[in-house]
């Protein structure tokens, strides 16, 4: 297994998701799954978190909200998009409000399908993310000793 | 020389205790919560992962008001840890935080204003009770002196215990626990965001939870202050008893919720006049 980030802090926004992912997120908080086990805090403040979690597709109300939290998060960040509608819009890909995907808005490092995405699969996609989120930092570290150079 | 030696260690070590505390805390807390809750080291790999992090700062005024909030805290352990005068210990403590006070209504973010209101009614909470409480340790002492209090033949808790209860309450408010945590709080704050500390990211951030443990580690020395005698083994009974009163914070934090800045207000007065209040009575009495 990949080198892990330790200390990702969490920010969760629900796009014009049905609720029910946002559900299995804060499913993962609770005793049965704890989240906290990997250092994840869930933060509500852009400022300060690291993965950006967001459940259902983009529609034309929310694109510019999605796009602010993105640019106030500092780097390195990682994006996931959890459940179908996150990913590629869902059964409302074709209604006439929805952009589809949230990567139509911004960049997108894991896709975490399913309606709604189990638990499971939801920290096994935030795992995934914590692989990314360190080759991220390390990228990151090495851009700013370049720079100082 | 001692004094030296001991300033230096505090200075150095507070950080690195507060930060283990703080681990232990957040276990504790999980275990409490039916959960296993993250690893010991958790606060270290926060701490190294905000100074990592890319500065975002509205303004740069920010970060020097941050660094005035450690400075001022740091200096006011410092006094206490030289043995030096706790009246002005407490006055540096409360410098302290108008710092952060400002700091956090230094940008146009209206949860971190909100955040910057609410802490400054909690220092209106709070600080009756350590005025009241330097009086005390006068009254039982004789001396304002922590370098004194210290050499005393009996510990300052027996004339105080009231004192003692009083500072349990205002405990809860420096460490930010529940029912307390009104500005900021550690676990998920949503109602307004992050509060105090909305608008701080990765270093600034950083120094804030530096300082945070500086303060920690403060408020269990004036715990200690209340048990230390001139017998060697009332450094045991302290230790143990700043344990025991961190791990009844703990417990208090995860038993109740967040009450409104009103309760807070008057239960804290009340328990002020309550406790110190009729404490300092007797002391003056019997006197």
């Amino acid at each position: 297994m990949a080198k892990l980030a330790k200390s990702p802090w969490l920010l969760h926004y629900d796009a014009s998701s049905c609720n029910g992912c946002d559900i299995e997120v804060l499913d993962c908080t609770t005793p049965r799954f704890d989240i906290e086990r990997f250092g994840i805090i869930n933060t509500g403040d852009p400022f300060q978190a690291d993965i950006l979690l967001i459940t259902g597709g983009v529609n034309a109300q929310c694109e510019s909200v999605v796009k602010q939290i993105y640019s106030q998060m500092p780097d390195p960040k990682v994006v996931v998009a959890v459940g179908i509608c996150a990913c590629t819009g869902g059964v409302f890909k074709d209604c006439y409000n929805i952009k589809g995907g949230v990567d139509t808005v911004i960049p997108v490092d894991v896709y975490v399908p399913g309606c709604a995405a189990r638990p499971q699969s939801i920290i096994d996609g935030v795992v995934k993310a914590l692989e990314i989120l360190q080759q991220k930092r390390d990228a990151f570290a090495r851009s700013q000793k370049s720079d100082k150079s | 020389m001692m004094r030296v030696l001991s300033v230096l260690l505090f200075l150095v070590l507070a950080p690195l205790v507060g930060a283990l505390l703080d681990g232990i805390d957040r276990i504790i807390s999980a275990r409490m919560q039916g959960r296993q809750g993250p690893p010991l080291l958790q606060p270290f790999y926060d701490l190294a992962k905000l100074f990592s992090k890319q500065m975002v700062a509205v303004n740069s005024v920010q970060m020097l008001l941050n660094l005035s909030y450690l400075f001022f805290l740091a200096v006011a352990g410092a006094m206490l840890f030289a043995g030096a005068d706790i009246l002005m210990c407490l006055f540096i403590l409360s410098t302290a935080d108008m710092f952060l006070v400002m700091a956090a209504s230094s940008d146009s973010s209206p949860f971190a204003t909100l955040g910057a209101g609410r802490e400054m009614i909690q220092m209106m909470a709070y600080e009756p009770l350590t005025l009241l409480m330097a009086v005390g340790f006068y009254l039982a002492t004789g001396s304002f002196h922590v370098g004194d209090i210290i050499q005393m033949p009996h510990s300052a808790v027996l004339a105080m215990p009231g004192f003692l209860v009083g500072f349990f309450f205002i405990t809860a408010i420096k460490l930010r626990k529940s029912p307390f945590d009104l500005s900021t709080s550690h676990h998920a704050h949503q109602e307004m965001v992050k509060g105090i500390t909305t608008e701080m990211s990765g270093p600034t951030l950083g120094i804030m939870t530096v300082a945070e443990y500086y303060e920690m580690i403060l408020m269990l020395g004036i715990v200690a202050l209340f048990f230390l005698d001139a017998h060697w083994w009332s450094w045991i009974i302290a230790i143990v008893a700043c344990l025991v009163i961190f791990f009844l914070e703990i417990l208090w934090d995860n038993v109740s919720a967040r009450v409104k800045w009103e309760q807070m207000l008057g239960s804290c007065w009340g328990v002020t006049l309550l406790t110190g209040g009729l404490n300092a009575l007797i002391l003056m009495l019997i006197r």
